[in-house]
């Protein structure tokens, strides 16, 4: 009787052991392999190389947490890193020309490998963003910008908030799902500078 | 041609009785979206272009061709040497005699190679249509899936492969990478979201996932091209400001085989017709 669970012990074991190889890798193994096969099943074309499929240390962070809060210190690596990465315009002014921003909110293209990565590119705001009243084709995924100026007061810390947030999202709400506009180099600061003053021009239709 | 034209009529018209209504700032009823889902009825309620394609596509199917002078009709879709009918309800699927699991366009590809005698590359050639270049693929995809409308989609992850490419699926799906950090999930990872002014479905859940993919491969009126589901995959990337995803490539089935085993249960309704 001893002698034969022994044997049913080690027989259950066993086929334990040999489901687990054979259904269940593990969670990172899994991932490491959805790394590689993407590598194997992308080509670089144009502008996009595959080096786009590099993840730096923000982009695996929130990979890893998609769809639950990252612990407090991810949290506070990811914003504190960005934060310091922000290039701040030498000038210390923020705003620029608001009808120059609404075009850098309106144009959608750049960093597209079908786009030319000579001409300049745009911030594409209202793809995601309510703005001017005026433009009735917005997305939701951003919340509402309708009257960002004039509802948080035209001071200097909101102007130098808008233009931080454009230039590196990170710095402010980790795994934000805006883009990185200064960090990534889609805009430059003169465009930043630009869109800033659509949020905070009180001329600007934003907060009309 | 005609319907073109009167396709693009219903739209101005619904465009501009959506422009001359003042815009509503808060949320509640928008006359706006109430514009765009009546412009989506009026693309609903005539003929479908898409089904130039699926008889293109029969004819090539029943067409014996390729250096073997052969038809595709023992091609084996899942359901047994010929058999189209409910095929693509369930695929992607694991197919012993490449050992791998294929989306309906590699499976395509395979049979092609096999039955026909092409070589891999001339059976890719073309696979997405374009000005003055026909799309043999295409047209087979439009057939293919047409054998399933009203079907009920049934995906399943018995063999160890299928449940890999799912999961490898689920994990390119929230992949974030590239210069906007951008995953699928970015833009598909929420519920009732639109971009501008295009909804854009949940596919991590049911209902987002099953209306999504139960309507693809369509004929796109912006387009006046047939899109397969690997057209719609290989354009996402490129917004998502990836490089190429290439076509019939691990990753891209993979991902079929995440987003259509989460549209389960959905009837089938394509090729559909979209803007």
């Amino acid at each position: 009787m001893p002698k034969k669970t022994i044997l049913w012990t080690t027989a259950v074991v066993a086929a334990g052991v040999l489901v687990g190889c054979a259904t269940t890798p593990s969670d990172s193994e899994i991932s490491a392999k959805a790394v590689q096969v993407m590598k194997a099943s992308f080509k670089a074309k144009g502008q996009a190389g595959l080096d786009r499929l590099d993840q730096d240390a923000t982009q695996k962070a929130c990979t890893q947490y998609t769809g639950k809060v990252p612990p407090k210190d991810v949290v506070d690596m990811i914003e504190k890193s960005n934060f310091a990465s922000i290039k701040w315009p030498a000038d210390g002014k923020y705003v620029g020309d608001w009808k120059k921003g609404e075009t850098v909110a309106q144009f959608g293209r750049g960093k597209q490998y079908s786009d030319d990565p000579k001409k300049p590119a745009g911030g594409n705001c209202y793809a995601c963003h309510q703005l001017s009243p005026k433009e009735v084709s917005f997305g939701t995924i951003g919340p509402t910008l309708y009257q960002f100026g004039k509802l948080r007061g035209y001071n200097d810390a909101t102007r130098k908030y808008a233009y931080g947030k454009i230039w590196n999202a990170e710095a402010y709400a980790a795994c934000s799902n805006m883009p990185r506009f200064g960090h990534s180099g889609t805009l430059t600061e003169a465009q930043i500078k630009d869109v800033v003053a659509l949020l905070m021009d009180p001329e600007s239709p934003v907060n009309k | 041609m005609k319907m073109h034209a009167k396709r693009v009529a219903v739209f101005a018209a619904v465009v501009a009785t959506a422009l001359s209504v003042p815009v509503a700032i808060g949320q509640g009823k928008d006359p706006m979206a109430e514009g765009i889902a009546k412009y989506r009825e009026a693309l609903q309620s005539g003929a479908n272009p898409a089904e130039l394609w699926e008889a293109r596509g029969e004819g090539l199917w029943k067409t014996a061709a390729g250096p073997n002078k052969a038809t595709l009709e023992k091609c084996d879709l899942g359901l047994g040497p010929g058999v189209v009918k409910g095929a693509y309800a369930q695929m992607p699927r694991y197919f012993p005699d490449a050992d791998s699991v294929m989306d309906l366009e590699t499976r395509l590809v395979w049979c092609r190679v096999k039955l026909q005698g092409l070589s891999d590359a001339d059976a890719k050639k073309n696979h997405f249509g374009g000005r003055g270049k026909k799309s043999d693929n295409e047209a087979l995809v439009a057939y293919v899936t047409s054998e399933s409308r009203g079907i009920p989609m049934n995906v399943t992850v018995n063999h160890p492969k299928e449940a890999e490419a799912f999961a490898l699926g689920e994990k390119i799906f929230f992949f974030r990478g590239g210069p906007y950090d951008f995953a699928c999930s970015t833009c598909h990872g929420e519920s009732n979201k639109r971009i501008r002014l295009q909804d854009l479905p949940n596919l991590n859940e049911k209902k987002g996932a099953q209306l999504a993919y139960s309507t693809w491969p369509a004929y796109r009126v912006s387009q006046g091209e047939l899109r397969t589901f690997q057209w719609r995959l290989n354009d996402c990337f490129r917004q998502q400001r990836f490089p190429e995803l290439q076509f019939a490539s691990d990753a891209s089935v993979a991902l079929t085989m995440f987003l259509a085993r989460n549209a389960n249960g959905a009837q089938f309704d394509a090729p559909a017709i979209k803007r």
